[in-house]
């Protein structure tokens, strides 16, 4: 069963072998639909639910794709594994926390999620590693007409595919892209990217989307508009201006070895010697000193860390992950430490590899 | 173009009124009825909105129309911005128009449509014409012919 198998793996969209993967985490297509014949989640009775997630959950086990899907019934999934699947990206938050009859489909390899009674009765979304949306969306269209060859879908064809919320009807597409941004951030020209993007109504959120903040450096860019214009139409709308902002990144970074070059390599070094050495330690400094590390690495200043490594401990250092490990509850305080001691053992065991 | 709530010329003055934090509703009306509007604004004290006394009267006034299938009014959506059922984008459309020229910028859907729209789109009309025969078919007395449809009809309707 996927659950247990969480902590001691991690996503294929993680290990940074898709292009640009030193500045792109990753590409992320989600699609919204719904069934033409029921009310939207949030006005539907407990037993129409029940309905919903039935069919959806059958349509979903006998989904013809490779890698096949495994369900999960999240009415029956503790907290803490629901919060888990939360911090590996595989379902929102809301759905983690709503109630009533709902699940997710998954991939293995954790590359597909359907989740199943999120505020539409259907999210699909496809993740690859580094700067790869056609590979996505390329993806995620088959598994929508497989899903429709089953699911008879809400569609208009004056407004698309029927949503919840008005935002995302149309094409029900969301496109967005993760980056890592330590230079921009450091020089304070993020916000001129920023600036740039709203300009073009593209949207900028923080690692876990909407409303979260944007630690460790990572941005995550989509879009906003999902009506009027086709699915190819929006994704290369992304897929244009996410070149220019790896390019001004990389700049930024070049500046910053030519203009502080000793003063980086301390601030990298030091983040590195801090994991690897601290006995309390908290989700943001764990954040913040990563991306440190995970900059020097990029810039040939510490090599002995990969950075899928890298990007796997910013996932496994979360609250759920630790506390999955250790099999109970912990508080804040006992989180800490935990963590401390999860990135020093884990920081030796790939020194020792790496010898 | 927004038509007056209160007597359908087209509206000149436009409000937004707060009820409370995040909660907003939106007036159209002509100049003509505008003193009337906020001599029942005025007089409405208890916080519910423009109360009248008579049901019709208030539906009308308020654009509170129900969608048939899910029993949601518009003003529902203005407070919870979601929307009940596929249906309302039917049965709301004027309301909805505005909203998403405002978010989206269009509001005709040009991407990809599902594979068997073709197919349901044929199976729609069949049923159309089905019921249009059935129709005549009563109204000429041929009760045979019109059970005879009505299977049909049932049998397309389940698939």
């Amino acid at each position: 069963m996927i659950l247990d198998n969480l902590t001691s793996t991690s996503g294929e969209w993680l290990r940074a072998n898709g292009p640009e993967a030193d500045i792109v985490i990753s590409s992320r297509i989600r699609l919204a639909r719904n069934l033409s014949t029921y009310p939207f989640t949030n006005r539907a009775s407990a037993h129409q639910k029940a309905e919903i997630e039935a069919k959806l959950r059958g349509y979903i086990e006998k989904l013809d794709f490779n890698p096949r899907l495994e369900y999960l019934n999240l009415s029956t999934v503790v907290p803490l594994d629901r919060q888990l699947l939360v911090e590996r990206q595989l379902i929102s938050r809301e759905l983690a926390n709503s109630e009533g009859p709902r699940g997710v489909g998954v991939a293995p390899n954790e590359i597909i999620s359907i989740m199943v009674n999120e505020e539409d009765h259907i999210r699909l979304q496809v993740i690859r590693s580094g700067f790869a949306l056609d590979d996505a969306w390329q993806d995620a269209d088959q598994l929508d007409d497989k899903l429709e060859e089953r699911a008879p879908y809400a569609f208009s064809e004056e407004f698309g595919y029927l949503t919840a919320c008005p935002t995302n009807v149309g094409t029900g597409l969301r496109a967005s892209v993760m980056l890592h941004l330590p230079a921009l951030v450091l020089s304070k020209h993020i916000e001129k990217v920023f600036r740039a993007l709203q300009k073009i109504n593209l949207a900028v959120r923080g690692l876990y989307g909407e409303g979260s903040r944007a630690s460790g450096d990572f941005y995550q860019i989509s879009n906003q508009v999902t009506l009027g214009k086709s699915e190819t139409q929006i994704i290369s709308e992304i897929r244009d201006v996410i070149p220019q902002i790896i390019t001004y990144e990389r700049q930024a970074r070049q500046d910053m070895l030519r203009d502080n070059r000793h003063a980086i390599l301390d601030r990298c070094s030091r983040a590195f010697g801090t994991l690897k050495s601290a006995s309390m330690m908290t989700s943001e400094e764990t954040m913040d000193l990563l991306s440190w590390v995970r900059l020097g690495v990029n810039l040939g200043l510490v090599d002995q860390i990969t950075i899928g490594e890298l990007n796997e401990l910013f996932i496994h250092t979360q609250p759920a992950h630790l506390q999955k490990v250790l099999g109970k509850q912990l508080d804040s305080e006992e989180r800490n430490s935990e963590r401390s001691r999860f990135l020093r053992a884990r920081l030796r065991e790939i020194e020792n590899q790496m010898n | 173009m927004h038509k007056c709530e209160r007597c359908a010329s087209p509206a000149t003055v436009h409000i937004t009124e707060i009820l409370s934090e995040g909660k907003f509703e939106e007036h159209h009306i002509c100049e003509p009825c505008y003193p009337k509007y906020v001599h029942d604004a005025q007089n409405k004290g208890d916080g519910k909105p423009l109360g009248t006394g008579s049901p019709e009267l208030e539906e009308a006034l308020l654009g509170q129309q129900e969608c048939p299938s899910c029993g949601l009014k518009f003003v529902d959506f203005r407070n919870k911005h979601r929307l009940g059922c596929p249906n309302d984008y039917q049965v709301f459309q004027t309301d909805l128009r505005p909203l998403l020229e405002n978010i989206h910028g269009e509001t005709r859907h040009v991407g990809k449509t599902p594979r068997r729209l073709p197919k349901i789109k044929k199976e729609e009309a069949r049923l159309a014409e089905c019921r249009q025969k059935l129709k005549r078919a009563i109204e000429r007395e041929d009760y045979e012919e019109a059970a005879h449809l009505r299977d049909q009809i049932k049998t397309l309707e389940e698939a």
